[in-house]
């Protein structure tokens, strides 16, 4: 090495480099972090549209507290009415969190899901956002006459095969979305 | 050594996952499908590439009591980049390969290539090296990737060719094991004549 190891060289080293990749760091960030937050509010966009009936104005982003965690979601209105609430819900699967949007009309009915993100297993609990027969059972899953729980609980959701864990968690997702839709409810009345 | 050996070393002789056996955690973690092993060896190739190149360059003005700390510092901001970029333009492979994308700055490879070539070589040649390690790395987890996603799904890059479930085990951390030692095997049998 050319360079010899003394204090004075190896701070002027190591504040050049540091400074340089910070530099270059803020640089790329500001070029990206308008096309990132675009691509995740699209991503968001799609969720919630995907888990409401069409033709409502939805609501900016609102909050709630039900047993002690904090609910994100947003209200779709009809001709004044509020007619859907899409609930941000997240509970723990198999690998790591699991983010629902959870869609449930104003009579309380469950009008679909899907899955913002997961991490679940690939090939197994990955499948709770292609698998046809569970991920179908949830539009128009009434949760008053129905119960909210696999099937090998005692409850009325086909359990996803050999996925018990995720399918679980996914329930109780919903589960929860369902507490939020009440709360929600309760205070508007 | 000739430009062309130093770019197909990497591929062969110095085969990263078959014959180096550097950079298994990433090996085995994301290779579940095809493409999540190709977008993997991918991005890894691209830090690669530009950190040796970085690496080379500023190698004769670092003092060598710092190096390793300089070069992560280097590594990392390039990692960085690379996950702002994905996350802004490809989403959905940052949301499947996730967690390993930041991982790339503590993949041994990365740190081994600084080590073992760029900071001794010239700029040329280290962007060499670091494309053939790189080419080597994307072909092996994308080879992995195949194996386990006819085994374990009965499809190539997502396009099913035998319906049903497949042997699932082949998804999971036991069968990376069993699929990588086999086709380690293979490789080293077919490299060696």
């Amino acid at each position: 090495m050319a360079v010899q190891s003394n204090l004075k060289n190896m701070a002027l080293v190591l504040f050049t480099v540091c400074f340089v990749c910070s530099a270059l760091l803020a640089g790329v960030y500001a070029v990206t972090a308008e096309p990132i937050a675009n691509t995740n509010a699209a991503i968001l966009a799609a969720s919630i549209n995907q888990v409401l009936p069409e033709g409502g104005e939805l609501s900016e982003a609102q909050s709630a507290e039900v047993e002690g965690n904090t609910y994100e979601y947003y209200v779709s209105t009809k001709d004044g009415k509020p007619f859907a609430y899409a609930v941000k819900s997240t509970t723990v699967g198999f690998g790591g969190p699991l983010v629902l949007m959870v869609g449930i009309t104003s009579d309380g009915i469950i009008y679909g899901t899907s899955v913002l993100s997961h991490a679940e297993t690939p090939g197994l609990g990955a499948k709770c956002t292609t698998d046809e027969a569970f991920i179908g059972q949830w539009m128009n899953f009434n949760p008053i006459e129905k119960k909210l729980a696999v099937k090998k609980d005692g409850g009325d959701v086909d359990a996803i095969t050999a996925s018990t864990i995720t399918s679980r968690a996914y329930t109780l997702a919903v589960e929860n979305a369902v507490k939020v839709y009440k709360s929600i409810k309760a205070e508007e009345e | 050594m000739s430009k062309l050996q130093l770019f197909t070393k990497g591929i062969l002789k110095e085969n990263p996952t078959f014959v180096l056996l550097l950079g298994m955690c990433p090996t085995l973690a994301t290779t579940t499908s095809a493409v999540n092993g190709l977008s993997m060896g991918l991005a890894t190739l691209f830090v690669l590439v530009l950190s040796n190149m970085a690496i080379s360059a500023i190698a004769p003005y670092v003092p060598d009591k710092v190096h390793i700390p300089v070069y992560i510092v280097v590594i990392a901001t390039f990692v960085t980049v690379l996950q702002f970029v994905m996350q802004a333009y490809v989403p959905g492979i940052y949301a499947t390969l996730g967690l390993f994308i930041p991982l790339i700055v503590v993949n041994c490879i990365v740190l081994g290539r600084a080590e073992a070539f760029a900071n001794k070589n010239g700029i040329l040649d280290s962007a060499l090296d670091g494309l053939g390690i790189g080419v080597g790395f994307t072909l092996s987890l994308t080879v992995l990737g195949i194996v386990r996603e006819i085994l374990g799904g009965g499809s190539v890059f997502g396009w099913k060719f035998i319906s049903g479930d497949g042997m699932l085990a082949f998804v999971m951390a036991p069968g990376a094991f069993l699929c990588l030692g086999y086709l380690m095997v293979l490789f080293n049998k077919i490299a060696k004549k």
